[in-house]
């Protein structure tokens, strides 16, 4: 059997792929993770949630399998209705403004009835935009009460402040924060990986470098470290956050990798290496790498799940996505504040979905780990 | 130690052991399995890896792994006339370190390194003696004294790191008869150590044996160790016995092949034979076929045009010390030697001796601090680089562990074709692929194995795997650093007789480093004595053995197991 296949070879992958599909909680989590991705390429290519940014819903609609809220009805009746703004009940200036409110409808009557000069204010100066102001009062209003006639009070799983559909809205931040987590964690793994290689396989002057450059690095507050890059960068955007977390998150594999590197350098498998004529990048990386992949691809799961929260953290800060852009952590963010008002649908979106990517990206990295060790059978 | 005595300490009957390697596999390494210890006496158990001897013992000390271990129900281990199997584990845990005590191989991982010897020895005396901190103090010190540590005073409270390999070994044995047990069960407790050692641990258990007249089982590989201090032997081979007796009886007469195979695979002291006699020509009941051929004869010829000429070659390893200071190891100093085409050089050596340094900075895989080496006429340890790289070629080695000299994430077939890429052997990958299958089957390895990960071999392979790397670059000088001695005895002459087939057809010139004198004296035609990086003696090979001169190279020929043989 052996002899007449001997031209093709079933390389580590073919063999990974087949250990792979022995194992059914890994088949279960790439299915899932191909589930995120073909959602990913469908949202790209707008052919998914493109429309997430319509209003289509009253503002905090709840999920359908709840019902509509008793004063929804209400709700879609009154924003038309009047021009002025409801009243404050808790403002302390509530009366200050009563009285200027009449004062000023006073006024407007009178000069409407005077006629003489149309175009003046409660200070006697005439308002050269007036006609201009009054259209674009107008406007609104007016779209207003069109699109307020088709919004729904129920939602599939609810609405939030604009009444965005939370379906939607997570698909479209899925789009982001997978993207921002996977990138960043990769950028990170590569550096991290590429200065422990160098750093463990040459020692000596190299590994002092490395060295001293990872102290330093690690002895700036993290935040500070953070905003720096930001500074430096200059403009908000998933690249900026990309290479924030890619260029402060390396440290942690770095380490590791070095230690790997200094272990296995050591090792006689290498040694033979050398003593064929293999040179140095050869053995770094065609030896000595896919026998400590094992470390890069578990750091890198666990930075991908790390930066996935990370974002959050930056876009309160104000360093994350740009205002437009909607991604799990501006949602997280979003929900802090409607949880007081007991609308709980896009934290639970937002932390279910990262849940179940990050719980079958973690396992599929585990199962591929053991699936590319040929000595685990 | 009559063996007449029909009292037997220790009892094993019919024992099975089966391990759950995954859902569906298992794997039988003890195939019922019967023996018996008497009491005061010392019996062998002898075998090959996988003989489940190791794995028998510790069935008896009821450490194997509870999840994927099975002994069969129907098994019985009766020590001192109770029965182990079925007794409590809490009793039976009181039992072991009192009554049945064990050593194992490696002394530096049995030791744990962050406690000092003394308490660990302590520990033993507090826990099944219930004595004091200073009477178990005391009895430490006594005990220390008792296994030939120098200064037990002081010594009980050195870190395991503070001693060497072999006062580790003793400080094991001291742990393990603290107790004064009646059975003590050693488990290959010198394969790690150096044959001068090897031969006073030897001599100590004895002393020990007979002094606290309790019984030994002595574990191990090496049949011609335990020729001087067993009583009885017990050869097992795949899980089952195949022979058990007397130690005379079965060094004189052995009954069964396997046992005569394992006598007659190891090179003997006073011939030389054309090939070594292998397991399988044993086991088929052929005599011998390997003596037909005449004896060879070794020695360098006077006037023969040395390949490779070393003159003053020294390295040193260098060590930070206090802020500003180096401190000097001098692992080789001023080595010199030559080798001619198509002969061998045998190096000898004990651990730290640096025969192993000798031939890494050969090889620059260090690089050297002093001397030359001169290939044909050039120096190559004053290359470049880059106008090395074409001897690299020409120069090989084969490492000591065939386990980790492959790299696991290569197949067979890119192990081999790798040095060809990088030396630009062959036209193009299908020319290299053809290759590849002549070496392999030059080395005696089937086709299938081209597709093949290095962990589905076994050792021996894997050394033929390594060889036939070595050979794909056609080179002139294979170094071979203690490259049989990781194997069985068996496979090891396999090995051997594959070197001696490749150097007979291609007249390579060996370098061989190895420990192991009988296996040296077999395959060099001159043998060079290393001690502490110098070179103590250098000769004919035969003439060395037969009429050593230097103190050093007399105590190592006289620590060789089994040569006054069975008395």
């Amino acid at each position: 059997m052996f002899a007449s296949s001997s031209h093709l070879s079933p390389g580590l992958w073919t063999l990974a792929w087949r250990r792979l599909r022995a194992d059914r909680v890994a088949m279960a989590a790439l299915a899932v993770l191909l589930l995120f991705a073909a959602m990913l390429a469908a949202s790209m290519s707008g052919w998914l949630a493109n429309d997430w940014a319509d209003e289509i819903g009253v503002h905090y609609a709840p999920p359908s399998f709840i019902g509509a809220q008793a004063d929804a009805a209400h709700r879609t009746a009154e924003p038309a209705a009047t021009e002025v703004p409801p009243e404050n009940p808790l403002d302390p200036l509530k009366d200050v403004i009563r009285e200027l409110r009449a004062e000023m409808d006073g006024a407007s009557v009178a000069a409407a009835a005077g006629g003489e000069a149309g175009a003046e204010d409660s200070y006697g100066i005439a308002d050269p935009l007036e006609k201009e102001l009054a259209e674009i009062r107008g406007m609104p209003s007016g779209a207003a009460t069109h699109v307020t006639s088709e919004k729904k009070t129920t939602l599939p799983f609810g609405a939030d402040k604009w009444g965005h559909d939370v379906i939607k809205k997570t698909i479209k931040g899925a789009e982001t924060s997978i993207v921002v987590g996977l990138v960043a964690a990769l950028v990170a793994t590569f550096l991290g990986t590429l200065f422990g290689a160098l750093a463990g396989y040459f020692g000596g002057r190299t590994d002092d470098f490395f060295n001293w450059f990872y102290s330093i690095f690690t002895s700036i507050p993290y935040l500070l470290l953070i905003l720096a890059v930001a500074a430096v960068l200059q403009q908000k955007g998933v690249t900026t956050i990309i290479l924030i977390l890619g260029l402060t998150g390396w440290t942690g594999v770095f380490r590791l990798v070095r230690a790997e590197y200094m272990k296995h350098k050591e090792r006689e498998y290498v040694l033979a290496a050398g003593a064929i004529g293999g040179s140095h990048l050869g053995r770094m990386f065609i030896h000595i790498f896919p026998n400590i992949s094992h470390v890069a691809l578990v750091q890198m799961s666990i930075l991908a799940v790390g930066f996935i929260k990370s974002e959050v953290i930056l876009s309160f800060l104000g360093f994350g996505v740009p205002v437009g852009v909607v991604s799990w952590g501006s949602m997280l963010n979003e929900a802090q504040n409607e949880l007081i008002l007991g609308k709980w649908w896009q934290l639970t979106a937002a932390t279910g979905a990262m849940a179940v990517l990050v719980t079958a990206f973690s396992l599929f990295t585990d199962a591929l780990r053991d699936a590319l060790d040929p000595k685990l059978k | 130690m009559s063996l007449e005595d029909s009292d037997n300490l220790l009892e094993v009957r019919d024992l099975r052991i089966r391990f759950r390697l995954d859902k569906k596999n298992e794997f039988e390494a003890v195939k019922g399995v019967s023996f018996d210890v008497p009491r005061n006496a010392t019996v062998a158990l002898v075998g090959e890896s996988g003989s489940g001897k190791s794995v028998s013992a510790l069935a008896v000390m009821g450490l194997l792994p509870v999840e994927n271990a099975l002994i069969e129900p129907a098994s019985k281990i009766s020590f001192d006339g109770r029965e182990l199997q079925t007794m409590p584990s809490g009793q039976r845990r009181a039992l072991c370190g009192r009554d049945l005590s064990m050593i194992f191989q490696e002394p530096m991982s049995s030791l744990n390194p962050v406690l000092t010897v003394g308490y660990q020895i302590g520990e033993v005396l507090r826990l099944h003696k219930g004595m004091g901190a200073k009477a178990a103090r005391a009895r430490t010190v006594e005990l220390l004294d008792e296994v030939g540590i120098p200064e037990p005073a002081a010594r009980i409270d050195y870190y395991p790191n503070q001693l060497s390999g072999g006062q580790q070994q003793r400080v094991m044995i001291a742990m393990a008869i603290a107790c004064e047990p009646k059975l003590l069960i050693a488990d290959e407790p010198t394969t790690a150590l150096d044959v001068t050692i090897q031969k006073q641990i030897i001599e100590l258990l004895k002393a020990l044996q007979q002094r606290h007249r309790m019984s030994v089982l002595f574990i191990t590989h090496d049949l011609a160790l335990v020729a001087e201090m067993a009583d009885r032997v017990i050869v097992m081979r795949n899980g089952e016995v195949q022979e058990q007796g007397d130690t005379r009886q079965v060094f004189l007469q052995p009954q069964h092949p396997y046992t005569r195979a394992l006598l007659e695979c190891r090179p003997p002291l006073d011939a030389r034979p054309h090939h070594l006699p292998v397991i399988d020509d044993m086991m088929r009941g052929d005599e011998s076929p390997a003596i037909v051929l005449a004896e060879r004869t070794r020695g360098y010829v006077e006037d023969e045009r040395p390949l490779l000429v070393v003159k003053n070659l020294s390295k040193s390893f260098y060590s930070r010390e206090g802020l500003f200071g180096q401190k000097e190891f001098k692992a080789v100093k001023d080595v010199s030697f030559t080798l001619p085409r198509g002969k061998t050089l045998g190096i000898v050596g004990e651990s730290g001796s640096g025969k192993t340094t000798v031939g890494l900075t050969l090889l620059r895989l260090h690089e050297a601090t002093g001397g030359q080496a001169f290939f044909r006429g050039k120096d190559i340890l004053a290359m470049s680089s880059r106008e090395f790289h074409d001897y690299k070629r020409r120069l090989q080695i084969v490492f000591q562990n065939p386990f980790a000299s492959l790299n696991p994430r290569f197949t067979v077939g890119q192990i081999l074709l790798e040095p060809m890429r990088i030396h630009n052997i062959g036209a193009d990958d299908r020319e290299r692929n053809a290759l590849c299958f002549k070496w392999m089957e030059r080395v005696g390895l089937p086709v299938e194995a081209f597709h093949r990960y290095p962990h589905e071999f076994s050792g021996g392979q894997r050394q033929r795997i390594a060889i036939a790397r070595c050979l794909t670059l056609h080179p002139e000088v294979l170094v071979c650093d203690e490259s049989v001695s990781a194997l069985d005895v068996s496979v090891q002459a396999q090995v051997l007789n594959l070197l001696q087939d490749l150097q007979d057809d291609f007249g390579l010139s060996y370098i061989f480093i190895s420990h192991d004198l009988s296996v040296v004296r077999y395959m060099a035609d001159r043998v060079m004595v290393m001690r502490d990086g110098a070179v103590v003696e250098m000769a004919d090979s035969d003439d060395l053995y037969r009429n050593p001169q230097h103190p050093y190279t007399q105590t190592l020929l006289a620590a060789i197991p089994g040569r006054q043989g069975v008395s």
